[in-house]
């Protein structure tokens, strides 16, 4: 079989992970209240063709709930990861400007948010918001910029050394214009690399929490609360809740990371060899 | 800094972790204080008696609730010197016993995942390298690719499904059969419960350690000295043996040692799914239920196991590759 086209491989990929966020989406906002109200009159189905995915205990369609919940563990995840990437394309710059006590700083805060458990800190800092929403998404937003901030400052002490930002500053360019004119447009390809990479990362730490109970209300439907309100019936031999919406989200991780693994290859050929 | 590491290399590390550990304690305390939840009420609620309010002033000064952040901070530290960790709200015990007891199931898991996971990743990855880009290759790097995108706890729930409900070949949960007392309990029924939880933490840190051993490989096959042995006419098991396991052994110990962090927090997920008493399920109870202590006590456990995974990993580094000794000297 021959290799499909890279670029072509990133197009086919991109088409059908926007068609996915579609149709998770729009029926996602558009879904009824009604639509996933529980009945006891079917309780329990498995998966027909009335209900694709079957129903749980409490009679509510478990694919309608699937999608969406899918639609608010992706707008959690995407949220918390493009703050995240914004922290550290900030911290990255700030530990490659030269000045050694914002290196030593931003390189400390580093080794402190790396140094206790991710699931640890997102249960730590979602306690001190208060659980919910807000303290989910923070505890995400903020575990996830590491790895990035270490590449963004590796490329940036790079930058720095390349003749045109030497000549640059000779020419008497501020620091604010080389970082606005020649350093972000350089950028600007990691951080969407890495905002596509680190998204997976985000969506499973969001359902691993969620499945934990440290995030959305027990009613929400969340992918991770549905998983973990399967766990309940697993034993009395009810399959579909944990399989189904599971493997959807595993497809969408999937799909996510392929996505961004093609972007990089094009967009940043020289550490996707890495 | 620099003569510090030269001479030092513990000392350097030591301190470093100490700071590490005295700003995990601050940030940890203040996110805990920053909490809307009230730990008074909790701890009242625990009591599940009623409390007058002079009651329940005295509680809140004996427990210098109204005191600056700062002084809390400070006495709770200097308890903490003294190995009094407070009072769990929640199991109604000292912290450091719930944490001692509780350690030792964590770590009989932890280990045999860390054990498991590093032998097979190892060899999974040194079977990709030396198959690159052959059908053994691509299909193992595609499960891991797919190993790696799996949430762990899902992971864990499709375990208990398979083989528990439907197989029947393993128990569905605990670290011990039901039933049976605790000092009844033998090895055998311990190590029986540990095998889906350990396999399922395993599973999540294999596919990392696979690819990184992978990639090491095939820089150690492209090199010079291998294409010369190779004209030498040594096979390709030897020259695994030879020159391969040498060079990708560290990286790979290493690694494993750095990932203590990664497995500490999926051994959270994992003990949740299957029911199994350890650190992790502490860790969310008290979260769960606003049992600040012992909530605290965790964390800096768990901040103190990832440190002395990343001080191991370090001082590996010095003390095996005489290279990474030079360079830094």
């Amino acid at each position: 079989m021959k290799r499909m086209h890279r670029r072509a491989a990133l197009s086919v990929s991109a088409i059908l992970i926007a068609a996915a966020l579609i149709l998770i989406y729009v029926p996602g906002l558009l879904i009824p209240e009604t639509a996933v109200a529980g009945s006891f009159q079917n309780a329990g189905l498995p998966p027909s063709f009335a209900h694709p995915f079957g129903t749980d205990a409490l009679g509510r369609d478990l694919l309608m709930r699937t999608l969406k919940g899918l639609s608010v563990s992706l707008t959690i995840g995407f949220l918390a990861s493009a703050v995240s990437a914004v922290i550290a394309v900030c911290a990255g710059i700030a530990a490659a400007s030269g000045s050694s006590l914002a290196d030593a700083l931003v390189g400390w805060l580093t080794d402190l948010v790396m140094g206790i458990p991710h699931t640890i800190l997102v249960i730590l800092i979602s306690f001190a918001l208060g659980r919910g929403l807000p303290g989910l998404f923070a505890g995400i937003a903020a575990t996830h910029w590491c790895s990035l901030a270490r590449l963004i400052r590796a490329e940036v002490l790079q930058l720095r050394s390349q003749p045109y930002i030497m000549v640059s500053r000779r020419l008497g360019r501020s620091g604010a214009w080389i970082l606005s004119r020649h350093m972000l447009p350089h950028l600007l390809p990691q951080f969407f690399v890495g905002l596509v990479l680190m998204l997976p990362h985000a969506i499973l730490h969001e359902a691993s929490v969620s499945f934990l109970g440290f995030g959305l209300a027990p009613e929400q439907p969340s992918i991770g609360i549905i998983l973990s309100e399967s766990m309940r019936y697993l034993s009395a031999g009810m399959w579909w809740p944990a399989v189904l919406p599971g493997l959807t989200l595993v497809a969408i991780v999937l799909f996510i990371d392929r996505t961004g693994d093609c972007l990089q290859r094009i967009l940043d050929p020289v550490h996707a060899q890495e | 800094m620099n003569r510090d590491k030269k001479h030092f290399p513990l000392f350097t590390c030591a301190l470093r972790t100490v700071s590490l550990l005295a700003a995990v304690s601050i940030l940890s305390f203040a996110l805990v204080t920053a909490s809307p939840v009230d730990p008074v009420q909790q701890y009242i609620n625990g009591l599940k008696t009623a409390v007058s309010p002079e009651q329940r002033a005295q509680i809140e000064d004996y427990w210098g609730v109204n005191d600056p952040p700062v002084e809390r901070y400070l006495n709770w530290l200097s308890e903490i010197m003294r190995g009094n960790l407070g009072e769990s709200s929640l199991y109604r015990r000292p912290v450091a016993d719930i944490i001692g007891e509780r350690f030792v199931n964590s770590l009989a898991l932890m280990c045999s995942a860390w054990i498991l996971s590093g032998l097979t990743g190892f060899a999974l990855g040194c079977l990709m390298g030396m198959y690159r880009d052959r059908w053994p290759d691509r299909l193992l790097k595609k499960l891991c690719y797919l190993l790696a995108s799996l949430p762990t706890f899902w992971l864990g729930l499709l375990f208990l499904l398979v083989f528990s409900v439907w197989l029947g070949w393993f128990p569905i949960g605990f670290s011990a059969p039901i039933g049976v007392l605790r000092e009844q309990t033998t090895i055998g029924q311990r190590l029986y419960h540990l095998i889906l939880p350990a396999v399922t933490l395993s599973l999540m840190s294999c596919p990392n350690i696979a690819l990184h051993t992978r990639q090491k490989l095939c820089v150690v096959l492209d090199s010079d000295y291998v294409l010369f042995a190779r004209a030498r006419g040594e096979g390709r098991s030897r020259i695994l043996f030879r020159h391969g396991l040498r060079n990708i052994l560290l990286p790979a110990l290493t690694l494993q040692f750095t990932s203590f962090s990664e497995l500490f927090g999926g051994s959270v997920i994992a003990e949740n799914v299957f029911s199994y008493p350890g650190l992790g399920s502490a860790v969310s109870a008290a979260g769960l239920n606003s049992d600040v202590p012992l909530l605290l006590g965790v964390t800096l456990c768990s901040a103190l196991f990832v440190s002395v995974g990343n001080m191991t990993a370090n001082l590996l580094y010095g003390i095996v590759d005489p290279q990474i000794r030079e360079v830094s000297e």
